[in-house]
């Protein structure tokens, strides 16, 4: 009995072929893919547990600009509701500006976190392990960014409970034809998923981190693991919920940007009424978020030291994601203007005439930073693998789509019906500190929470290497996968 | 053209394009009655004028044949109004017993969809707490609110006036006739463009002149269902 005990082996030590080709090959496998090079459990988490200790002065910068950024966002908000929107660039026919292109940019990178982690869960995509928290994170603080933006946009928002399901005296409730009360419920939802989601998934790691600490971390990872010990039961309980999670909260993720974009579509704004909206802005949403996603890997990779978590085998399959999102986005926007371009309806026609006339020079960037640098870029394997080359493609993707935003949302609404009413639009100080201090905000929280916050979920990590295999076949090796189900 | 009425009226308003010479004394008349404030040269540059009635000109033409078009434009009291069912707080709503568009201020938390809905643009937001040169202040209408900073106005067709006219009628004990209610444009404008009434009483004048060969309504292919009737002009040639 004791015997056949010990000839199990456990996982992170796995047998060294005798014959030389093959080591050499397996080698080459390890170097390539996390989840064959195991080490022992307590290793990885010694780089984790390191990497949240970690604050040299790089980090104390980056803190102290990003909060800064905030102080700017804070005040700025401040004088606007002291003052007026009349601080803001927006008149009588653009009555929407960076403030709404704002929140659909925020709620749209906030779309990725939960694709990586839950859709390629269900479909078991074993690269996203590693990646999955980071992106999580950056939708659970999109989010938060983008939670700002009806409070900065709106002109009394001392009286925004107006907007709630409040009951009163009078019996006066909100109004559920409005597409933006279905907005706020769409939201509402989609933050607590996804820190449901995200929550659950960091209970195992929260106990590692309470069993690796002293102090003020030990104390408050103790209240936050809800007392996890890791037992059979508890992991079949988490594989459940997470697998339930990932099935309810994938069609809350598209619901949401389908009716941030029904803001627009179901107006009868030239330009914004189009059947095309729901899905176009989702491709949107994506694109963006998988690119925000990758550049905030490089730089945890970078500056908290975890390349061994993070290599290039991840940033390869999230290149030719991010090339597949930059088609498909591509081929909406083809789609949505070929149409219109075709159905020559004369308010629609002046829209038109003005992407190629007065703000040409934005068109042609998003075009550029859109589809031309990504498909330009990620075709190729070296440019997919380093680091630099996928950080400016991804900067290129995140213009792009905040200029499609702006194209939009003040771009469109300067033309309308009567041509008596065309305004054009100039965004004032106000809007852009307010735009800056939001980038700011989000870093700020996320630099933050990664000295916090395992970043890495380590028991997806461990479990992905527990059922990663060689086995030879014939005279080549191959890499085999143990299903758990 | 007058309408089956069993209770409730629908306020109508004729705008005659070839009675309108664009002299704006509607628009005087319509900041004076209501406390429309007054926007700043700079501000009107920025693109905030603040009219609830408006007079578009356009150029028909090339020089030396122009032509000028005026077209008084305001709130078109839709009868299917693309503003209501956006506003998230029912700020903008439907009066179903007078048939008009009404704008509460004090529920409105200023979020601006309805004025990107309105294909007409005639909703104004207060960019700032308004104020009056002196001696303008001295002269705010008391039977209209003053509005505060963040928060959408637009033509209400007078319903201060149509109030009142309502509650005198009741007091007297009678039907309210035709041309007891006028709004301050309609009873400005020197050249009797805008006829105002109640398109139920077949007695009223906006009945009498509906319908007419020369009727349209602005933007009728959306489907907002206008209560306001415009009449086409004939040609004025300007220097002829
Ligand atoms: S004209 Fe504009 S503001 Fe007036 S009812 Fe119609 S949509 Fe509303
Ligand atoms: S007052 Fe009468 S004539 Fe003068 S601009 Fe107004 S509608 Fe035209």
């Amino acid at each position: 009995m004791l015997e056949s005990r010990a000839e199990v082996r456990p996982y992170w030590e796995k047998p060294i072929p005798e014959d030389e080709e093959h080591a050499h090959q397996l080698e080459h496998f390890r170097e390539e893919d996390l989840l064959l090079d195991a080490i022992p459990p307590s290793e990885s988490s010694a780089i984790i547990l390191n990497s949240m200790k970690s604050t040299g002065l790089g980090f104390w910068m980056a803190a102290g600009f990003t909060g800064a950024l905030v102080a700017l966002l804070m005040g700025t908000w401040g004088l606007q509701i002291f003052s007026g929107l009349g601080i803001t660039g927006l008149n009588r026919s653009v009555m929407w500006g960076p403030y709404i292109a704002n929140l659909v940019f925020f709620i749209g990178i906030g779309h990725a976190g939960t694709f990586i982690s839950a859709a390629l869960r269900l479909m078991h995509m074993d690269f996203r392990r590693p990646i999955s928290r980071a992106a999580e994170t950056v939708t659970l603080f999109g989010l938060a960014a983008a939670g700002l933006f009806p409070l900065i946009h709106v002109g009394r928002v001392w009286k925004i409970f107006y907007m709630f399901p409040i009951p009163d005296e009078r019996r006066l409730w909100p109004n559920f034809r409005s597409p933006l009360l279905w907005d706020a419920t769409a939201i509402t939802t989609y933050i607590l998923g996804s820190t449901l989601f995200m929550y659950a998934g960091l209970l195992p790691d929260l106990a590692m981190a309470r069993d690796h600490t002293t102090g003020w971390r030990h104390q408050l990872y103790k209240a936050l693991a809800l007392g996890w010990r890791g037992s059979l039961g508890e992991w079949l309980r988490l594989e459940k919920l997470a697998n339930i999670l990932s099935y309810v909260i994938i069609p809350v993720m598209f619901s949401v940007h389908t009716i941030v974009a029904y803001d627009f579509a179901m107006a009868v704004q030239p330009g914004w009424h189009s059947t095309i909206f729901g899905p176009f802005f989702i491709a949107g949403a994506l694109f963006s978020g998988v690119a925000a996603v990758i550049m905030v890997l490089i730089i945890l990779r970078k500056t908290m030291r975890l390349g061994y978590f993070l290599r290039e085998q991840h940033f390869n399959s999230l290149g030719i994601f991010l090339m597949l999102l930059s088609i498909i986005w591509g081929y909406f926007y083809f789609n949505e203007w070929i149409v219109t371009w075709y159905g020559n309806l004369s308010a629609e026609q002046a829209i038109l005439n003005m992407l190629t006339g007065q703000l040409s020079p934005l068109f042609y960037l998003m075009l550029v930073c859109n589809v031309a640098i990504p498909l330009g870029g990620l075709w190729s394997r070296r440019v997919r693998t380093s680091m630099p080359a996928m950080f400016v493609i991804c900067l290129a993707v995140q213009i792009g789509m905040y200029l499609e935003r702006i194209l939009i949302v003040p771009g469109f609404l300067s033309r309308n019906e009567l041509p008596f009413n065309w305004v054009n639009y100039t965004p004032h100080l106000p809007e852009i500190l307010i735009t800056l201090g939001t980038f700011g905000l989000l870093s700020f929280l996320y630099i933050l929470w990664t000295r916090i916050i395992p970043i890495v979920p380590l028991w997806e990590v461990h479990e992905g290497q527990a059922f990663q295999s060689t086995r030879r076949v014939g005279r080549g090796l191959f890499t085999t996968h143990t299903d758990m189900h | 053209m007058a309408e089956t009425n069993e209770h409730g009226h629908k306020w109508t308003m004729i705008v005659d394009l070839d009675k309108c010479n664009g002299c704006n004394a509607c628009v005087v008349a319509c900041h004076a009655e209501n406390n429309v404030p007054i926007a700043s040269e700079e501000e009107v540059i920025r693109g905030r004028g603040n009219h609830w009635i408006r007079i578009e000109r356009y150029w028909e033409g090339e020089y030396p044949d122009v032509q000028a078009r005026f077209i008084p434009v305001f709130c078109q009291q839709c009868g299917s109004a693309p503003c209501e069912p956006v506003c998230p707080t029912y700020a903008s709503y439907h009066s179903t017993e007078q048939n008009l568009n009404v704008q509460v201020y004090n529920r409105c938390v200023g979020t601006r969809y309805c004025g990107n809905n309105c294909p007409y643009k005639v909703r104004f937001f207060n960019w700032w707490t308004p104020e009056w040169d002196s001696p303008l202040n001295e002269q705010l209408n008391p039977d209209v609110t003053v509005r505060s900073a963040g928060v959408m106005e637009k033509c209400t067709f007078c319903i201060q006036r149509i109030r009142r006219a309502e509650n005198d009628a009741t007091a007297d004990g009678r039907e309210l006739r035709d041309g007891d209610v006028q709004p301050a444009c309609a009873q400005a404008c020197p050249s009797r463009a805008l006829v105002f009434g109640d398109l139920y009483d077949p007695e009223s004048q906006v009945s009498e002149r509906l319908p007419a060969e020369r009727q349209f309504k602005l933007l009728e292919n959306l489907g907002t269902e206008p209560a306001v009737y415009y009449l086409k002009g004939e040609d004025t040639h300007v220097g002829e």
